[in-house]
């Protein structure tokens, strides 16, 4: 098992937000969560990440064995864990490739491995490049800085190619995206899927599981995995919507 | 979001690294500015009358004058009388190599990271060194000598080119510019003298460190840099201090010509001291800077890096009296525990077709306040002139200030000046982002700041960009999480 997750509850302010969330993922697998706006999605991968104004309030994670909750976010992200943003920052000044070769290095000297040599990084950075179909210039633009919505988030993807994580949350990769910047990143995500990694697929919509087939649809209504299902699943709720899950839910929890 | 108050309201000083004291034999002036302690200093120096003259004028004025309140800080009081004003390593005699350098200031200078020896130096940096109130060593010295180039300390050049320095000495910044320059006029400890022959393009950095030493002193050291004409210089300057819990004044005047067609390029690195973190001690570092771009087509640029001081004051200005002639001005201020700068530039353009660029970025931490104050002057006769102000303040936590005080004279109407300025935080979704790739804290705030100051530190040759980056980079170590 690459992740466990159990009982998890979360505040923000105060507010409970995760009511008890339990999901297991093992390599190999993508997971897709879906679930209507204000049902904990983000709140859960900001929470897997580390992020510090979320707090929790009970339950586990554990990752790759390791407790997961009890690390800062960049020892999360050195074990593996990557989160691409649903609203990547700009960082002007600093060029994406000295980015990430710092964040590469810090990884490396993680796993006791020596920082790779200039050529090899210029070698990887091509390959990585290539694979995600990632513009040379936006490589040596400032991180970020003057992206256009879609260019920022196929930023991510080039990112997650670049640091191979073990766990890849993508937080509504596919929102602001236009129909071949979609296609693009799902075609780079379905390059980089292994019987090594895992995925953890956050959307609103459907439209980008057409290009990435999940093997397990989790729909989160009210902090709670209501239902679990297949791809099916999916085109299940595109058509009949979350509300016939909720009101089932709440007369569950009634 | 406490977290974000948590993370960037912590802010300690990381222990100055260049704080320790030399144990050395020293010669001292009487405590005190009167008439005998400027004699005493000529005296010591062994100066020509002419000197002396000088430097009593420059007495004379200071005591007429009080000091400015225009400031956006409030001015410490300092008492004149009870500073030393001279403070030399007794040993000094005129040295011949540096191996007759006493080792004590070799180790000290070894320990700061300038070793002295030849061999052991930065291939294509010449460095004059100056230890309190004197000048212990000069490099590649004969090497420069044979293109013509003449690299030696401020009182060598007194007594061995009385030509030039009576020629050029305080006709960019006169004794009666302001009280600071005053008084350095009058008690003027060391410095460095740089002349560039006509048409020579100096194949080295040139490069001056400045280290205070002793307690109870002030350093007043002045600097005059002559390119003549189609010349090229690059110079550069750093410096340090012990920590003391008393504040320490320096106060140096800078002064560049540039004749027709030449251009120098002035870089600072400024680290002294800044107080500990509740703002006791530090250096106050009141310098006034200015060159002129005498000739046509000339250009003189500074950089400047500031991380250090209690309070720095300082605008490094340029006039733009040649035809064709540009001033430029990049600096990067960085202000953090109870530190305070209030620096910028002026730009007088005076001459046709005259270009400036200032581009200013103020990085203010803890309870650090950073202030830009600038001059863009156009006179009638600058026709064409062209200005380009850009003026950026990052802001690390809520408890630092910044502030911009732009000013604007133009009496042509043909000029066009232009003014951006910005104002930005390090946020905790930058910090987060980069945390999230494996990036610790006080990685990601180097990496963020040097990325603001990137347009400036590019400027930097290139040996010392790098020590600028890793100084931005330790100044702020503790100023987040």
């Amino acid at each position: 098992m690459l992740v466990s997750i159990k009982d998890l509850k979360a505040s923000v302010e105060g507010k409970e937000i995760l009511k008890g969330l339990n999901l297991d993922v093992n390599v190999g697998e993508v997971h897709a969560i879906m679930g209507p706006n204000g049902s904990g999605k983000s709140t859960l991968a900001s929470v897997l990440a580390g992020k510090d104004n979320y707090e929790v309030t009970g339950g586990s994670v554990t990752f790759d064995g390791k407790d997961l909750l009890e690390m800062d976010p960049e020892t999360r992200a050195k074990e593996g864990v990557f989160l691409a943003f649903q609203y990547p920052v700009e960082i002007p000044g600093v060029s994406n490739i000295n980015f990430l070769k710092t964040a590469l290095a810090e990884i490396r000297t993680y796993k006791n491995l020596p920082p790779l040599e200039a050529k090899d990084f210029l070698k990887l950075l091509k390959e990585k490049q290539k694979l995600v179909e990632f513009d040379a210039t936006l490589a040596n633009r400032s991180l970020n800085e003057g992206f256009s919505g879609g260019e920022k988030k196929r930023n991510e993807i080039f990112q997650l190619a670049m640091l191979e994580p073990k766990l890849a949350i993508l937080d509504e990769t596919d929102s602001g995206l236009d129909i071949d910047a979609l296609r693009i990143v799902a075609k780079g995500i379905n390059k980089l899927r292994s019987d090594k990694n895992a995925f953890i697929i956050i959307t609103h919509y459907q439209r980008l599981l057409e290009y990435i087939v999940p093997d397990f649809v989790h729909v989160l209504y009210n902090g709670q995995i209501v239902k679990s299902g297949t791809k099916e699943l999916a085109l299940e709720l595109e058509e009949k919507g979350y509300d016939w899950l909720k009101e089932s839910s709440e007369k569950e929890l009634a | 979001m406490s977290s974000d108050i948590d993370i960037l309201k912590d802010v300690s000083s990381k222990e100055y690294e260049y704080g320790f004291t030399t144990d050395i034999e020293m010669d001292f002036a009487p405590t005190g500015l009167t008439e005998e302690t400027v004699k005493f200093i000529s005296e010591k120096k062994n100066e020509p009358e002419w000197m002396l003259e000088l430097r009593l004028k420059g007495l004379q004025h200071f005591q007429k004058l009080e000091m400015p309140s225009w400031q956006n800080f409030e001015m410490p009081d300092i008492d004149f009388q009870s500073i030393s004003y001279y403070a030399a390593p007794k040993k000094k005699a005129t040295l011949n190599s540096l191996d007759e350098v006493d080792p004590e200031l070799l180790a000290t200078f070894e320990k700061l990271g300038i070793p002295l020896t030849e061999q052991k130096m930065l291939t294509g940096v010449a460095v004059d060194v100056v230890f309190d109130s004197v000048s212990v060593a000069t490099t590649f010295k004969d090497k420069l000598k044979e293109l013509g180039i003449i690299f030696c300390s401020f009182s060598e050049a007194v007594k061995e080119h009385p030509e030039l320095v009576k020629k050029y000495l305080g006709t960019v910044v006169p004794y009666t510019d302001n009280i600071f320059a005053a008084l350095n006029s009058a008690v003027v400890s060391d410095g460095s003298f740089v002349y560039i022959p006509k048409g020579i393009r100096c194949p080295m950095e040139l490069s001056t460190y400045f280290r205070i030493n002793a307690e109870n002193t002030g350093q007043f050291e002045r600097t005059l840099i002559i390119a003549d004409e189609g010349s090229y210089v690059s110079y550069l300057e750093g410096c340090t201090a012990p920590m003391r819990d008393e504040n320490q004044l320096h106060a140096a005047v800078v002064e560049l010509i540039a004749l027709e067609n030449a251009e120098i390029k002035y870089s600072t690195v400024q680290n002294w001291y800044p107080g500990d973190k509740d703002g006791k001690g530090g250096i106050y570092n009141f310098v006034t800077k200015r060159g002129i771009c005498k000739g046509d087509n000339s250009k003189i640029s500074w950089t400047q890096v500031e991380t250090g001081s209690a309070i720095t004051w300082k605008y490094p200005s340029v006039i733009l009296r040649g035809d064709n002639s540009i001033g430029e001005f990049y600096s990067v201020a960085l202000t953090k525990n109870k530190q305070i700068a209030d620096t910028g530039t002026k730009m007088f353009h005076i001459g046709k077709n005259t270009r400036s660029r200032i581009i200013s970025k103020g990085i203010s931490a803890g309870h650090g306040q950073n202030s830009y104050r600038g001059l863009v002057q156009v006179s009638n006769g600058a026709d064409n002139a062209r200005n380009f102000t850009q003026c950026d303040s990052l802001l690390i936590g809520d408890e630092c200030g910044a502030h911009t005080f732009p000013y604007i004279e133009s009496k042509n109407n043909t000029a066009i000046v232009e003014h951006e300025a910005t104002t930005s935080k390090i946020g905790e979704d930058q910090i987060f982002y980069l945390n999230q790739r494996g990036i610790g804290t006080e990685q990601a705030v180097a990496l963020i700041v040097n990325g603001y100051a990137k347009e400036v530190l590019n400027q930097l040759p290139m040996e010392f960009a790098i020590e600028a980056q890793k100084l931005l980079a330790i100044s702020l170590e503790g100023s987040v999480g």
